[in-house]
């Protein structure tokens, strides 16, 4: 894939006249895909993809175009060439752009990390048998992934991962749910085996009857995947420049009220795990940690290069979009052996289920809990709970009701696959926190 | 830059022993434009093109999406494919026979009068740019944005058993958005909620001198929400504009019905649903009032087509029918599975995803109310325009909805402006406090771009329509 990359990149660059600036971003994939309903197999195929992103800069404007590239270099290339001449025309006819970004050649980087993964024809019968007796259901998502970036003035970086992931679900015959995340980059059929089992192990807690919480404020233990979904949250109209000079960002209280959350609540942008590139789609490189709160002050917020140029302030080199990449919120103190017993009384929630703003300016979040949800009382699991909504602030949650954090943190992997597979982590502990509000 | 395939070509020159064989071929480009806050941030077009193989073999599916389009590219995706399907055939959830593919012949064109090239880039960056101007009616609005997106499909399908269909589609997607902000105070407002306009058309909607009118009124309402009240707290009545019921239709009925939700295919991800397979034909899923429609024939709606990606003929059905739940969203294969009647909704986001249950045009079909007599009804209640903020549970029971526009309606009338006006509640009972449906003048045709369901995950779109609707005592509230 690398080279297919390489000879498309060297025959656009040849076709730029004048004082036109090419910038290429690439993304592929060679996935398997399983799909498992009640331990048996839903759906299963193969997908090959690859696109190729274009931003063109001439005569002050930016146009943007993207295509598939098919590995036909033929094709390929007759594609791009189509591409920029679209582009340059459409150049001398829209808008200038007083917050253009041009590229830099600051340095290339290559990264390939190869793995001794599960071959895809020996997937179903690698999997199946664990599941045997439970009603299992989820998604096997197995391959290589590419990442690529190239500028007109040399800059090249690429980075090629391979990664397996069995996303899964195990469901109680009284529709109670556990949820696991098998993932990893070589495949251990002895640790796999053994995964599935401690999950069957916990789906046993879900079968006692379930008991009604009514709605109010509880003591609450988050852990670590529930507190990665909240920690999502920061990712839209969150944490990122822009979103603050827009009047849509959750943080506008922090950053104009001086506002703060619990000293023992920290989170960093770190690349240093590989989870994912540290190259955004326009080959800029980002720090390799940027603190972003510390101690409840919010210290950065992730900047684009086209917002420093909008907002005049230095970029951090985010993504265009100023989501987090790669996370990671700073453990505490609390044992999980202690969390039960520090919790006493009240809700232990493993995961939570779509999350939205139902009030941004307020940091409010609305959402609901999902899978293993426990009832506790005299620091004891009673029993798991019904489906109920929340909705809460994190200026409460992060701020002043937290009163502990995990002392270690858990990698959660981003597991999505709209349009193509994800890279990326989110690492976080869990957290004690003494009020959460219940409204549904 | 599309290149042309023979499709019969290469469905001809695969090679595996199986029951059947089909191909699928998308080309989708998609055009975005923006301008905000006076500078253009997005004048881009994308394109994909690809061909999802599909083979059927021991019963069992099996798939591979390529964007290699040769001869030798597609029979070693056959054969890959039939590998996986074989190799899963022992465990396979259903053992599938052809049926799951019935043939079919045709073709669909999505209705638009002007194509995308009737208009040029400058032109329309023009127009958004006079439409910026017109939203920012005032210093306090500190973003304003306005854009839009064309999108044009081309699909092929073809088949061992016959079927041969070609549907074309042209679509666009517009919207204007302004936040207005004193300090922390900030609110937006924008042209039908996060979902905005979006339908199958051609560039003769930007012929519509409206865009500049409707950008003027959302900044002043942007303004108005500043200095509004916040929603008030309680149980009251509460009438819904179209352009947030059709995200209350899209969250609590539609999902709620797809069958392979039903069966239990999405639990993991999307989740399950509070309807059971005996439901269908028994259960009072709302008032006697409420009649739901699957309508993919609807002129002009966002999701509207001649068939399925199975190659199911696209036709209308009544989903329910004065209250009672009569038929589910399953396509071909969780009809077979389920013994439940269904639709021609089997569909997939492109040609590298497979096909499952999805909506398509799901409308709530009007009643005889004017929209004055809706608010005469009402003693005490919020009417709520434009979705901001939507969360649903995992069986599709405990929703919350955030709307960016409220008025207070006290004694039979609209007065005063409020805030941050939110509602919950859970389904069943709540589409059964429905208690007066607006008529034809007041219902509204919207979508959504961006309905993300399965694993792999698969973002499709689809439409809704729906008059204004009055609900009877509905838990409301407002902001912090």
């Amino acid at each position: 894939m690398e080279k297919v990359f390489n000879q498309l990149s060297d025959f656009l660059f040849s076709l730029l006249q004048g004082e036109e600036n090419l910038i290429l971003s690439f993304s592929g994939e060679n996935s398997q895909f399983i799909r498992f309903n009640h331990a048996t197999v839903r759906q299963t195929g193969l997908v090959d993809d690859a696109d190729l992103g274009l931003k063109f800069i001439s005569n002050s404007r930016t146009c943007r175009g993207g295509f598939t590239v098919s590995g036909d270099f033929d094709v390929d290339t007759a594609r791009g060439k189509a591409e920029i001449v679209r582009m340059r025309e459409e150049a001398k006819e829209i808008p200038e752009d007083p917050f253009l970004v041009l590229p830099e050649n600051s340095g290339s980087s290559h990264e390939i990390k190869t793995a001794n993964g599960l071959p895809f024809e020996n997937a179903v019968e690698a999997l199946v048998p664990a599941m045997a007796g439970m009603d299992f259901v989820g998604i096997w998502a197995n391959g290589r992934m590419f990442r690529g970036n190239a500028n007109n003035l040399g800059q090249k970086h690429w980075f090629e991962t391979e990664s397996f992931c069995l996303d899964y679900s195990l469901v109680t015959p009284e529709h109670q749910m556990v949820k696991g995340s098998f993932a990893g980059s070589d495949w251990d059929q002895n640790e796999y085996d053994i995964y599935v089992q401690r999950s069957r192990k916990k789906l046993a807690l879900m079968n006692r009857k379930p008991v009604k919480v009514e709605t109010g404020e509880y003591r609450t233990w988050f852990e670590s995947a529930a507190v990665a979904d909240f920690l999502g949250m920061f990712s839209w109209n969150g944490i990122s420049e822009a979103s603050l000079r827009q009047g849509c960002s959750g943080f506008g209280r922090m950053r104009h009220d001086d506002v703060r959350l619990s000293p023992k609540f920290s989170v960093v942008e770190d690349f240093s795990p590989g989870f994912c590139p540290q190259f955004n789609s326009n080959g800029e490189v980002a720090p390799e940690q940027l603190t972003l709160i510390e101690n409840g002050v919010l210290k950065n917020t992730l900047v684009s290069s086209r917002s420093a140029k909008e907002y005049g302030v230095e970029s951090n080199f985010a993504e265009g979009g100023e989501y987090m990449r790669s996370p990671k919120m700073s453990s505490g103190s609390l044992n999980q052996k202690d969390v039960v017993g520090q919790l006493g009384k009240g809700l232990y929630l493993s995961n939570i289920h779509y999350l939205n703003w139902s009030d941004n300016a307020g940091g409010r979040i609305t959402g609901l809990t999902r899978y293993a949800c426990f009832w506790v009382e005299n620091g004891e699991i009673v029993a798991p709970i019904e489906t109920m909504r929340f909705d809460d602030s994190f200026y409460h949650f992060f701020g002043d009701q937290l009163v502990d954090v995990e002392d270690k943190a858990s990698i959660n992997p981003e597991v999505e696959t709209y349009g193509g597979r994800s890279l990326g982590a989110t690492t976080c502990p869990g957290i004690l926190v003494d009020s959460f509000k219940l409204t549904l | 830059m599309r290149i042309n395939i023979d499709l019969q070509n290469l469905l001809s020159a695969v090679d595996v022993p199986a029951q059947w064989v089909g191909l699928r071929e998308v080309f989708e480009a998609e055009t975005p434009r923006m301008i905000r806050d006076g500078v253009p941030v997005a004048n881009m077009r994308y394109s994909t093109h690809g061909i999802m193989v599909e083979v059927l073999i021991d019963g069992q599916f099996g798939y591979y999406g390529t964007p290699d389009m040769t001869t030798a590219g597609i029979d070693r995706a056959a054969k890959k494919a039939f590998q996986q399907a074989q190799l899963a055939s022992r465990s396979a959830t259903f053992q599938f026979d052809e049926s799951a593919r019935p043939a079919h012949t045709g073709s669909y064109r999505s209705p638009f009068v002007k194509d995308r090239e009737s208009l040029s880039a400058g032109k329309l960056n023009a127009l958004l740019m006079d439409a910026y101007t017109h939203l920012k009616v005032s210093d306090k609005i500190v973003s304003a944005t306005s854009l839009c997106q064309v999108i044009e499909i081309a699909t092929k399908f073809i088949s061992s058993n016959g079927s041969d269909i070609s549907q074309d589609f042209l679509m666009l997607e517009f919207d204007l958005r302004a936040t207005a902000a004193d300090g922390t105070n900030q609110q937006t407002r924008s042209f039908g909620g996060m979902r905005g306009t979006c339908r199958q058309m051609g560039m003769e909607y930007f012929d519509s001198h409206e865009i500049m009118a409707q950008a003027g009124k959302i900044g002043e309402q942007a303004l108005e929400l500043l200095s509004a009240d916040e929603c008030p707290s309680g149980e009251m009545d509460v009438v819904i504009a179209p352009d947030q019921m059709m995200l209350q239709i899209h969250e609590s009925i539609g999902h709620a019905l797809e069958v392979d939700r039903i069966l239990g295919d999405e639990r993991n991800y999307a989740g399950w649903s509070f309807v059971k397979l005996e439901d269908f034909g028994k259960l009072q899923y709302g008032s006697k009032v409420m009649n739901v429609t699957f309508d993919p024939t609807v002129s002009s709606e966002f999701a509207s087509y001649g068939f399925d990606d199975g190659g199911l003929k696209a036709e209308k059905e009544y989903l329910i029918r004065d209250g009672i739940l009569l038929r589910g969203l399953g396509g071909r294969e969780s009809q077979i599975r389920s013994g439940v009647p269904g639709v021609s909704n089997f569909r997939s986001s492109g040609w590298n995803r497979a096909p499952i249950d999805r909506m398509a045009n799901i409308n709530l079909e009007p009643g005889d109310s004017t929209f004055d007599e809706l608010i005469s009804q009402v003693e005490k209640g919020v009417y709520m325009e434009s979705n901001r903020s939507w969360s649903i549970d995992d069986y599709r029971n405990k929703f919350q909805f955030g709307c960016e526009y409220g008025k207070l309606i006290e004694n039979g009338k609209m007065t005063a402006t409020v805030k941050n006006p939110n509602y919950r509640g859970i389904s069943n009972p709540f589409w059964n406090s429905l208690k007066a449906l607006g008529n034809t003048d007041t219902f509204g045709i919207f979508g959504t771009p961006n309905c993300g369901k399965g694993e792999p995950n698969q973002v499709i779109r689809v439409g809704h329509a729906s008059p204004a609707c009055l609900f009877e005592n509905i838990q409301v509230f407002g902001g912090v």
